[in-house]
């Protein structure tokens, strides 16, 4: 028996062993089942007390995970920050103290700012959940991602993954690239000029490449993730127009056709239709993003049930 | 219930082929009481049940000619110590693909101690419907006394009077390399 995940938080995807990955995934496979019972809700979690604490929009995730938490038969709580204290000036820690004192099992934090999650995982008794801290990891993401792959290709390792787009600023892409390199797929990236570093997450070499055009990362691709252009993220002139970009970075059909013909188009969400992906590819046979969400919710029970396991005094 | 070492082995109260006459026993017993295979669904609880469940199922299908339906449970999400055992266990798939209304479950299990399990497998098959009835098959009952809900067993391949400091232990060949059933005690320091 395996009991490979025994953490208090769930921060990122960078600190998680292979092995730790895959209990988690392996946990989600299973709970995908629940939801497609007539009565979808297990008592695993009853008494469990959930709290969603969005300081940026999310309605995808959000949902996801406050389904995953009733789904447990666990209560959930939503914070979200136009109706917080944050609002009247009260600091993040202070707000994530004073929920805390309420004694809840496990906190859901999504924030603009890289390490929010793993200050508030430092102050808190509660279990921390990384739903998003600015442009540095998504795990939940990651691991459903995985999991799509895994469903529709069986195996993750040896698969030649292209993740394509705003690559600078997107925790996808991060959790993405350290998840897929750890499970032994070969990850290109490529995108805009001044949105694809040089080097990302020190993994270049370490089964990461950087492609120069988009062409070159699609060629003989099993899986293509096609990240979405944060409008909200773009202060610098990172590229001229969004037209532009359709034209020399968009997914589409004919694009498409560089990859292995039973490539899998995935997508985070929310798609901006018509620029970073063409309709017909979205809504055509290879595109999996609806498969994505179903899988999104199965990933989050998981990450709920192992995280309340009994890890009290357990160290990060 | 892990695989717990340093366990040893105080006597041996079943062999392979006295658990392949209890199972046939208990096969006929079944379908006895229910009056042959039709609408009958035999359940395994996970782990040891299930092959237990199997066995059963072939036999039942010999006498009868009819193969009942076939079902798995996983009670690991049903369980009422899931905060106290330590990391959350393991789950595993429940495979109860034919529907269950209306129809004679017997939930098979290797060992019915304090009934804790049973509970947990009852609770889980009533959110899958409204079977006709329930009934529970095991093949060794510990006793009575062990007993902490009001669960008893139907079809019983062998009542086993143990004290609580001492495991029974269901080998099979699906899990391990023997086919037995074992009482085992923890060594006293």
């Amino acid at each position: 028996m395996d009991k490979n995940f025994q953490r208090k938080d769930l921060l990122g995807i960078r600190n998680l062993s292979a092995d730790e990955i895959k209990t988690l995934l392996q946990t989600a496979d299973t709970f995908r089942d629940v939801s497609r019972r007539e009565v979808k809700k297990v008592p695993a979690l009853r008494g469990k007390t959930v709290i969603n604490l969005f300081f940026e929009n999310s309605t995808r995730t959000r949902t996801s995970f406050e389904l995953a938490a009733k789904r447990l038969s666990a209560d959930a709580v939503n914070i979200s920050v136009s109706t917080s204290s944050v609002a009247k000036g009260e600091t993040i820690l202070d707000t994530a103290m004073n929920l805390d004192a309420m004694a809840p099992h496990i906190i859901i934090v999504r924030h603009g700012s890289a390490g929010v999650p793993h200050q508030l995982a430092k102050v808190s008794r509660a279990s921390i959940v990384n739903a998003g801290d600015g442009s540095n990891e998504h795990p939940t993401q990651a691991l459903l991602d995985a999991m799509t792959i895994k469903e529709h290709k069986g195996e993750i390792l040896g698969l030649n993954v292209a993740i394509l787009g705003d690559i600078l600023h997107s925790r996808v892409a991060r959790s993405n690239v350290h998840l897929l390199t750890k499970l032994g797929a070969t990850v290109r990236v490529a995108g805009p000029n001044p949105l694809v570093p040089n080097d990302f997450c020190g993994l270049v070499n370490n089964g990461l490449t950087i492609c120069p055009t988009i062409e070159d990362a699609l060629e003989n691709a099993d899986v293509v993730m096609v990240l979405r252009i944060q409008k909200e993220r773009m202060n610098d002139a990172f590229f001229p127009t969004m037209r532009e970009y359709s034209i020399y970075y968009g997914l589409t059909k004919d694009r498409l056709k560089l990859a292995k013909s039973d490539a899998i188009v995935l997508h985070p969400g929310p798609m901006n239709r018509g620029i970073e992906i063409a309709s017909d590819v979205a809504d055509g046979s290879s595109s999996l993003i609806l498969n994505q969400v179903e899988y999104g919710l199965a990933v989050r029970m998981a990450v709920l049930y192992l995280l309340s396991g009994g890890n009290e005094n357990k160290e990060q | 219930m892990g695989d717990e070492i340093n366990l040893v082995e105080k006597s041996r109260i079943m062999n392979s082929a006295s658990i392949k006459r209890a199972l046939s026993r208990l096969a006929s017993e079944i379908v006895e009481s229910n009056q042959g295979a039709e609408n009958l669904y035999l359940v395994g609880i996970r782990r040891r049940g299930v092959p237990l469940a199997e066995v059963l199922a072939k036999n039942i299908t010999q006498l009868e000619g009819i193969a009942p339906l076939f079902g798995i449970l996983d009670i690991t999400l049903y369980r009422d110590d899931l905060s106290t055992v330590g990391a959350n266990p393991v789950v595993n798939r429940t495979e109860l693909n034919e529907d269950i209304e209306d129809k004679n479950i017997i939930l098979v299990d290797d060992v019915l101690y304090t009934g804790r399990t049973i509970r947990a497998a009852l609770d889980q098959l009533m959110d899958f419907g409204r079977p006709n009835r329930v009934q529970l098959a095991v093949l060794v009952d510990r006793g009575k006394e062990h007993r902490e809900l009001p669960i008893q067993a139907d079809y019983i391949g062998k009542t086993v009077p143990t004290k609580r400091s001492e495991i029974i232990k269901v080998m099979l060949k699906e899990f391990d390399d023997v086919e037995a059933v074992g009482i085992f005690e923890r060594p006293t320091e």
